[in-house]
């Protein structure tokens, strides 16, 4: 039983706005996916309607392969959604207590869970008084309370600052080396990058990609050209069959390519054709960057 | 349901606000019971003794106690209606939800703790009223202290119906100033349905059309005891007579309206979108 969860034609709509337009993926045990999406691309919708909180207009989801019933399900998942939520005249300690109580599951593990995010010398402290990183790390420690199979995370460092922002990150790489699956909504690319071996990637509640990281980033990448012959070099590279595009930003030329090519292999020819190159650069696009793409293209 | 009425319990008695509103609501009552049965001297000119009237003499005792004690209720009322707004402002509902509480769950726990605290009002009201009856009372006849303790049934009936009322208002308006306004709203419109039949019809007729609505049935569940009390002074004046007693129909309204209240509540947050 390898399916934590599976999304079928999934279609959330509000009035005449459609949020989540028939999104399909799966979730297997043991990876960490990434939802990326702008804001507004129903990344929290689709994740509020598998966790119970947001009715859905149409489609399937199903947890455990519909072995299991949301609610049975959602006891063996731990999620923190956008803002941490908790009673503010209640104590770290009690917070975590109530979440026990909800779960069905014993108060012993709160001091280990605290432990982990850095919050245990605060137990006894009033929740309305923690800064907002460590609300945020309160909630990652309250949806580690039953030793979930998956974590949901949706953006988790939105609003905080550097050090809390690293200090989210630090503790999800650790839960996500000791094999939870963790399933991380954020518009924030780099964070993606750095922690997610697959991406779903939503655009106005479409699905437009979904698979591995790397795939989505394996792309020829470009050159990045700088010459006095520009126009000699414009005509050149429109004429060959490697690439598929140039872009012109005052001196820098980029150059994508469709079929791999070498930058020595270019250079070899440009300068045949008596170019003189002042600047070259062969690059890969990041994430970020083929993720506008992608974004744009729709 | 004993793991919804902790957790709820849980919400309330953490929260120093609501633990004083609770005390008001349920202690407050008995207080001013227990003094009005105090014999005060007013610095040797008279004395006032409230036991002297015969207000604590079974059965007249079961209303007069449960009828003042229900007074107090508004305070446990605000309870109610910021146990909901407060889970919607700290968004703590949602959270719950995720956490694997049930919608219905929800709003269950809220109304096992209307129960338990109308259970334990009701409880506490009859030791006392029994300790004062059995004090001053110049009656102690098993029989007639039994008597007419249908009043305690009507009290508790009473408070369930009145906080799911509150609760349904919470869960509406989501605020809990709304929620408050909206009781008094229903308050208002109770009485302009009451003065329009009567305008139109007439006044029999629209009592018992009010007599249908909630807050005017729960209110004819108890009736005020003063009539009475002068009945027992006068007892050859048949312009005081009226009809305090328990009505089975008016028991079997409210306890309708509960149901509906809590049914309510239960599908319109099942239709929201949190």
């Amino acid at each position: 039983m390898n399916s934590i969860l599976n999304i079928s034609n999934l279609t959330k709509k509000f009035g005449h706005l459609t949020a989540v337009k028939n999104l399909s993926f799966n979730i297997e045990k043991g990876n960490v996916y990434g939802i990326l999406g702008p804001n507004g691309s129903g990344k929290s919708t689709t994740l509020g309607i598998v966790l119970n909180v947001v009715n859905k207009t149409s489609g399937e989801f199903h947890w455990y392969d519909g072995s299991l019933t949301t609610h049975q399900a959602l006891k063996k998942v731990g999620a923190i959604i956008e803002r941490p939520n908790f009673y503010p005249y209640m104590t770290a300690y009690q917070n975590l207590k109530l979440v026990c109580r909800i779960k069905e599951i014993s108060h012993d593990s709160i001091n280990k869970t605290l432990e982990i995010v850095g919050l245990l010398n605060r137990k006894d402290y009033v929740f309305d008084n923690f800064s907002l990183g460590m609300k945020q790390r309160l909630a990652i420690a309250s949806a580690l309370l039953n030793d979930p199979e998956i974590l949901i995370l949706d953006e988790p460092t939105n609003g905080l600052d550097p050090q809390g922002i690293h200090q989210i990150r630090e503790i999800i790489k650790k839960i996500a080396e000791a094999g939870t699956t963790i399933l991380l909504a954020s518009h924030l690319l780099d964070e993606v990058e750095k922690v997610c071996s697959h991406v779903v990637v939503l655009n106005k509640g479409v699905n437009i990609f979904s698979g591995r990281v790397d795939e989505l980033i394996s792309s020829n990448g470009f050159f990045e050209l700088k010459t006095s012959q520009q126009d000699e070099l414009i005509d050149l590279i429109d004429s060959h069959t490697n690439f598929v595009r140039t872009k012109i930003e005052g001196e820098l030329i980029t150059a994508f390519l469709k079929l791999p090519m070498e930058a020595e292999e270019f250079n070899k020819l440009l300068f045949k054709n008596g170019i003189i190159l002042s600047h070259l650069v062969k690059r890969k696009e990041s994430l970020e960057e083929q993720f506008l793409q992608l974004t744009e293209n729709e | 349901m004993k793991r919804l009425i902790k957790i709820e319990l849980q919400k309330l008695l953490l929260n120093r606000t609501s633990k004083i509103l609770i005390f008001i609501s349920f202690i407050l009552p008995l207080c001013v019971i227990l003094l009005s049965s105090i014999k005060i001297n007013f610095f040797g000119f008279f004395t006032l003794e409230l036991g002297e009237l015969g207000i604590f003499n079974f059965p007249i005792i079961w209303q007069i106690t449960t009828y003042f004690s229900a007074l107090f209720k508004f305070f446990f009322a605000i309870v109610v209606v910021s146990m909901v707004g407060n889970e919607y402002s700290n968004k703590t509902l949602k959270q719950n939800l995720i956490d694997g509480l049930t919608k219905k769950e929800f709003i269950l726990s809220k109304f096992y703790v209307i129960i338990f605290f109308s259970l334990v009002s009701t409880v506490i009201i009859f030791i006392l009223s029994l300790i004062l009856g059995l004090i001053y009372s110049s009656y102690d006849e098993f029989n007639i202290i039994i008597r007419e303790m249908e009043f305690l049934i009507a009290y508790f009936v009473k408070l369930v119906g009145f906080f799911s009322f509150c609760l349904f208002l919470g869960v509406l308006a989501k605020r809990s100033a709304f929620a408050l306004a909206f009781l008094f709203i229903d308050l208002i419109l109770e009485w302009i349905v009451l003065g329009v039949i009567t305008w139109k019809g007439n006044y029999e007729l629209a009592q018992k059309v009010q007599g249908l609505f909630p807050l005017t049935s729960m209110s004819n569940l108890i009736k005020q005891p003063f009539q009475r009390i002068a009945m027992t002074k006068f007892p050859g004046n048949s312009d005081i007579i009226y009809d305090y007693s328990v009505h089975f129909e008016t028991v079997l309204i409210v306890i309708t309206w509960t149901l509906i209240f809590i049914y309510s509540s239960f599908s319109i947050l099942k239709k929201r979108d949190l």
